[in-house]
Formats: structure tokens, sequence, C-alpha cells
């Protein structure tokens, strides 16, 4: 797990002290610390540490930057007005900007975000949701500046960048054939500075909230993936924790949405679901604190953490199925062939022909003519 | 490139290459055999060249008692790889839905606990008739270096698809990616090789009974 | 969340669960079982996160039901409400947590003598103890509790 010396905010209180400030009794410090651990997907054994850990944790300053999005991960996240865990988690950090979020807006809003950055130089979190346009920087811009300027600026002075939702991550919907703004991921713009993927569309809340609370309790970043994704949470497939798996083993599917084998609550898998190539915490932690996922809901896995899963072929078409229209390709192939083989054959049959009229005798060079 | 961009590469543009070179491929070799000909027969017909040939192509899959003394082995191994690889590519559910999509047709699977045995027991049969080819001075000798990678470019498919349904070795995206290029690099190899026999064997087959055929003789 | 607003349309969708389980219920039960053995012979705590393991629809009622009521029922507001119940094997405590909302945020399957959660927290004790200490001293009582 890497080290990163994590944000000494101006006020200098733990997040222990922070919570007791609000009164919340001991009790209360470790029911959160239990429900903290659950979202990290953590053993309940570790529920001590995390309390230590929290006890002494500074409050970190973190900047929300919403580049091409579509505000859902923002959404996701904050689905109530009342105190909630992720609630409590945002009281625990120090939120200095955030456009859906804070009560500032205009230039007063720039101007709080350059103090934040000024102040905690080189010790605060960035969070990025949405994508970044290269094709033209003014399709998408906050106060006049382009989203790369904004980000590189934000980046450069960022102890660490959590790229928020699959389009921060992967370049998401907007980058999707033909990709007309030019949209590109964090990770494509900033290579100098640790980067967490939290990809999803929308990444489940607690995920979100989760990577918060690792940074939180343990000031570092979490064990992360080949795509930069953290292990906790992306480190199974859907398929390795489906419920419906047994039905896959055994080969029984559902071949529409309202058959006998639907409702038997079968494999999706000839419905096109993605969940044998997809990573996420979907199929464990769920959705709607653990109310049900879209498999359980009797819809296939759209695979929407991994890289270009607009364009992966239709969400209802099987995995193993091609991607392209190989039919129509085939038979142009078999017509190009024929003309070829005849052409071919026509050679064969002329050079056949000058052979006998020449007296050309065969060889044993003749009769093996594949390689040995 | 990582494992998810391999997959869409795999299930897309290279999947388009290999269907052109394997029909474009199939389609020249067929027309160039059928414009070959054969050498006309100018003698009186003793028999019916075509029920010979028709014939033919059905009884060869039955070998001669003497032919099965002296190569039961082979035969036997050959048979049981044959149809375990039909099995395996026609009657597994995920496979018929690639034939659905580029043909309109589909047809009821197996469970595929049972498609699972018979690929393991295909693996084998295949790792014998290696052995067996190795071990015997006449056919090692025989065996060139096309020979030993067609017997490779086979057995790749079974082995990546076995890995990519027991979820062994790679991520998700990684085992789909590498067995559907395995199938790719079969498609590649077919109208170069001696894999092309799967589609001319019975042209080849019927070619036979047809000479016997006319000259009377049972074949 | 949110309830949903009153003049929602009441769908009648039939919902079947699949017969079939993912046969979680079992193992889990035998996870409490060697859990309790652990208890008595060293006086281990173990604490099972319900919320960690893939449960199909139906199986977290089924082994709540399984599990079953004991004779104490403890409500706990922190931060929301939270219920300790003891299940029908003594020393086995089923803990649900909630948020301010009502939101369930965890559940947690305990094997203890007594749930760690229901201790008084030696902080807690000490707040208390000063609040009450600072309250004898600004408002002199005298022994039948009333202000001379």
């Amino acid at each position: 797990m890497t080290q990163i010396k994590l944000p000494r905010h101006h006020d200098q209180e733990t997040v222990g002290e922070a919570l007791r400030r609000q009164g919340i009794s001991r009790r209360g410090f470790l029911k959160f610390c239990a429900t903290t651990a659950s979202l990290m997907a953590l053993p309940p054994a570790m529920i001590p540490r995390i309390a230590e850990a929290l006890e002494n944790a500074r409050r970190p300053a973190v900047i929300w930057l919403s580049f091409q999005e579509c505000t859902g991960c923002t959404e996701s996240l904050t689905r109530s007005h009342a105190p909630t865990l992720e609630g409590l988690i945002f009281d625990a950090i120090s939120l200095d900007y955030h456009h859906t979020l804070q009560a500032a807006a205009g230039e007063a809003a720039e101007a709080a975000r350059e103090e934040s950055m000024k102040e905690n130089h080189g010790n605060y979190v960035l969070v990025v949701d949405g994508s970044i346009p290269l094709g033209n920087p003014g399709y998408s811009t906050i106060a006049g500046i382009s989203n790369v300027d904004m980000l590189k600026e934000a980046a450069e002075g960022a102890a660490a960048i959590i790229a928020v939702g699959s389009c921060a991550a992967f370049g998401g919907l907007p980058q999707a054939d033909p990709n007309p703004t030019g949209a590109v991921s964090v990770a494509d713009i900033i290579t100098d500075k640790p980067i967490i993927n939290v990809p999803g569309c929308p990444p489940i809340p607690v995920v979100i909230t989760g990577v918060l609370a690792h940074f939180l309790t343990f000031g570092g970043l979490p064990e992360l993936d080949e795509l930069g994704r953290p292990m906790a949470f992306y480190g199974q497939s859907i398929h390795d924790r489906c419920y419906r798996r047994p039905f896959y083993d055994k080969g029984q599917f559902a071949e529409t949405f309202d058959d006998e084998g639907a409702k038997k609550g079968w494999c999706l898998y000839k419905l096109g679901c993605k969940g044998p190539t997809t990573y996420n915490a979907c199929a464990v932690t769920k959705w709607n604190d653990g109310t049900s996922f879209p498999i359980e809901a009797g819809h296939p896995c759209l695979g929407c953490s991994e890289p270009n899963f607009w364009d992966a072929g239709g969400f209802y078409e099987a995995l193993s199925t091609p991607t392209e229209k190989i039919a129509r390709t085939a038979v142009y192939a078999a017509a190009a062939g024929a003309a070829v083989g005849v052409a071919a054959g026509a050679l064969n049959a002329a050079s056949k022909k000058r052979a006998i009229s020449q007296h050309q005798t065969t060889t044993l060079d003749d009769l093996t003519p594949e390689a040995k | 490139m990582n494992a998810s961009d391999w997959l869409l590469w795999a299930r897309g543009p290279a999947f388009e290459i290999a269907t052109i070179i394997l029909v474009m491929g199939m389609v020249i070799r067929f027309i160039e055999i059928l414009m070959l000909g054969r050498k006309k027969n100018l003698a009186a017909a003793k028999g019916s060249a075509m029920a010979g040939g028709l014939r033919t192509m059905v009884t060869r899959s039955v070998p001669e008692a003497g032919v099965f003394k002296r190569s039961g082995f082979t035969i036997i191994t050959g048979y049981i790889f044959h149809i375990g690889l039909f099995v395996v590519i026609f009657l597994l559910a995920p496979h018929i839905l690639v034939f659905d999509s580029v043909l309109g047709l589909s047809w009821p699977a197996l469970p595929t606990t049972i498609v699972d045995a018979f690929a393991v027991v295909t693996i084998l049969a295949l790792i014998a008739v290696l052995v067996n080819r190795l071990n015997n001075p006449v056919k090692r000798y025989l065996s060139g270096w096309m020979d030993y990678l067609v017997w490779g470019l086979t057995i790749l498919p079974l082995i990546t698809g076995y890995m990519a349904f027991h979820r062994i070795g790679f991520s998700g995206p990684m085992l789909l990616a590498l067995h559907i290029m395995s199938v790719e690099l079969l498609m590649i190899a077919f109208p170069f090789t001696k894999l092309s026999h799967a589609f001319t064997l019975f042209l080849a087959r019927f070619y036979n009974g047809s000479i016997t055929g006319l000259k009377g003789v049972k074949s | 969340m949110n309830k949903a607003p009153e003049s929602f349309p009441e769908f009648d969708i039939p919902v079947t669960v699949a017969e079939e389980f993912t046969g979680n219920v079992t193992p889990l039960l035998h996870e409490i079982r060697h859990a309790v053995q652990a208890l008595l012979a060293e006086g281990e705590t173990t604490t099972i996160d319900m919320r960690s393991m893939p449960l199909a629809p139906g199986e977290e009622t089924r082994i709540e039901t399984l599990l079953g009521e004991g004779e104490i029922r403890v409500e706990l507001n922190a931060l929301g409400r939270s219920d300790i119940i003891e299940t029908r094997f003594p020393g086995v405590w089923l803990i649900t947590h909630r948020n301010t909302e009502d939101v369930i945020l965890g559940k947690h399957i305990q094997i203890s003598f007594i749930p760690d959660i229901l201790k008084a927290q030696q902080r807690d004790i000490e707040a208390g103890l000063e609040q009450l200490s600072s309250e004898l001293q600004t408002e002199p009582v005298n022994d039948s509790g009333e202000k001379p």
C-alpha cells in the first residue's frame, strides 16, 4: 500500500475529535467503525484497528471537480439530506469544492477552490467525475476554464486523485463511438500522480465512500488492480460472486426476459450478461443498501465498470458472439474467393495443359507439396 | 492494450479477418479441386459412379477389419477426439449462440457439465495421439512441423475453453480473449493445412467411391 | 432512502423466488456452530459480516428466520437505531445497524457472551461522570432531591 503524506487541514482536528464534537458517543463511534469496516469490505476483526486509525486521522481537504458527466456519480453518493454514513464521511472530510453540493457559486466558489488548493498544496485529495474533452476545450468549461486546464492545475498540488465513475476512469459514455468531443479519462492526461479509478455507471455509493474511508483511515492508496481499481471492491468478477452461477455451470439459461427460465432465476448469459468479464462489487455489496442488483432483478449485467462497455457489442448480445456482421463478411469473402478460385483454377488448368503438351514428367517433389 | 481491449479486438476485427481467410481460403481450395477435375475413365461403366460415391461417403466412416487391426489405437482415439470436438463445438450453449449470430440457426444444447466432461476426454485423447505419434518411429519420421502445429492449434481452443469456463489463471476478459483468439488461429490455419480435410473429406470419399463404383467394385 | 410518495400506484407484480438457493445458508450455520464451540472452549468472540457474502434473494430472511429470537432484544440509539437480539441460540447475537433514515447500514452475527457494543464504553462513562459531577456542583440538592 503506497504511503502518502496525508492532509494537514488548517484546523488540525482529528476525525475522532470531529465526530465527538458532533455529540457522537463512543458507542456511536464504534458503530461508525463497524459499518465503515463493512464499507471497505474489511473483516470485522479489523474494527479495533479502524477505530484506532480514525481516532487519530486528520481531516483531509477534498476538492471535487465535475467535468463531462451526467452528475449520476454525485447523485449515487448523496441520496439523502439527513446524516447517513456517507454524510458522516463527508463531515469527516473537508469538502472544499463541489459544484452540486456547495452553497457558493460563481467567482466566490472559484476563489474558495483556489484558496483551498493553495493552502493545502501537495496534501489535498482531488476527486474527479466526468470525462475530459480534448477535441475542443470549449466543449466543457467551468468559469471559462477548460476541463483539461483545470484538471492539470488541480492535479499539480494533489496528493492523490480519485477518478469516480466510468467517465473519469475510462472515458465512459462520451468516449463511446464516434467520440465526438475527443473525450479521455483522467489517467490519459495525468501521468505523474497516483490515481485511483472507481468505475461504474454509476459506481455503487458505498464503494465511493469506502475509498474515501480508506484514505481517512489509512492515509494511503488501497491495493489496486491493473486498471487502477481498488481490489477490495473490484477484485472479484460479478460472475465469480453471482448467486445464479450454479445455473451457468449447469447450462440453464433464460432465453427471453419472461420465459420459464427467467422466472426461475436462471443464468442471463444468453440475454447478454457481461458478468464473466466485469469486475465490481454488485453481486456482494449490491445496490440501495443491499437491496438488489441488476442480475437479481432479472436484467443482465451491462459491464459498466469496464472500459469501452458502451461499444462492447451490445448489452443484449451474448459475450461469445462476434461484434461485427460476420454473415455479411462471409458472403463477401465467399464471392471474392469464388472469383480468385476460378482464376486460380484456370491458371492451374493452363499450366497442366502446358505440362502435358511439353511432356513434363512427375517427380517426387511434385508429390510432396506441403512442407515437411 | 489491456485485457478488455484484447477481448474487443478478438470479438471484432480479428473475427472478421479470420472469417475472411477461412471462407476465402476454403472456397478457393474447393474451386481449384473441382476445376482440376478428374481423369476421364473411357472404359464402359460396369456400375454406378454416383451410387458408389455416395455410398463411400458414409461407409468410409467404419474402417475395415484389417485396417482396424493394424491401426486400432489411432482409429479409436481418433474417433474419441473427433466426436469430442463435435460435442464441444456444436453442443455447448455459448457456441450455439455464435452460430445463431452468424448463420441464424439454433439448436438445443447439452448441459454444460456434460460438455465439460467431453472436453476433458478430448484433451486427453489428443495428448494420447501425440504421444503415440512421437513414440512410433514410422509416424515420427513421417511427421513434419505442420503436423505438430495443427495438433497445437486444435488442442489450444480446448484448453483455453476449459480454462475460461473454470476461471483458471487469468482475468475474466483475458480468459475469453485467449479462447476466442485461439479459435481464430485455428480458423486461419484451415485453408493452408491438412485441417481443410474437415471440409474436403466428403469430396475425397466421393471421388474414391465413384471411381470404384464405375468399375462395379464394392468399396 | 425516502419512502415512495403516497400517490404512487401499487403494482401487483408477482415475485417468485428461485427454489434453488446458492447454498450459503448451511455453510454459514456451520460457521456459527464452530464459533460457538470456540466461544465455549476459549472465550473467543467471532463476528460475521452478513453483507460480505453473496446471498440469493430470500436467503438473508431465511437465515434470520432460522436463527429466530431468544430472550433478549435491545434497541440502541446512536447515529440511528440499531437492533441487537439474542437469537434462539444463546451466545449468537444478530446486530442490525440502521442510520437516522432507517436505512440498514450493516448486519452482523456476533458470537460472544455479550456484544461489545452493548457494554458501556470507558470514554462515555468518563464523560458521563464529568457531566454528573458538574450538575451536582452547580445545583446543590438535599437528600430528598429538592433545592434548599
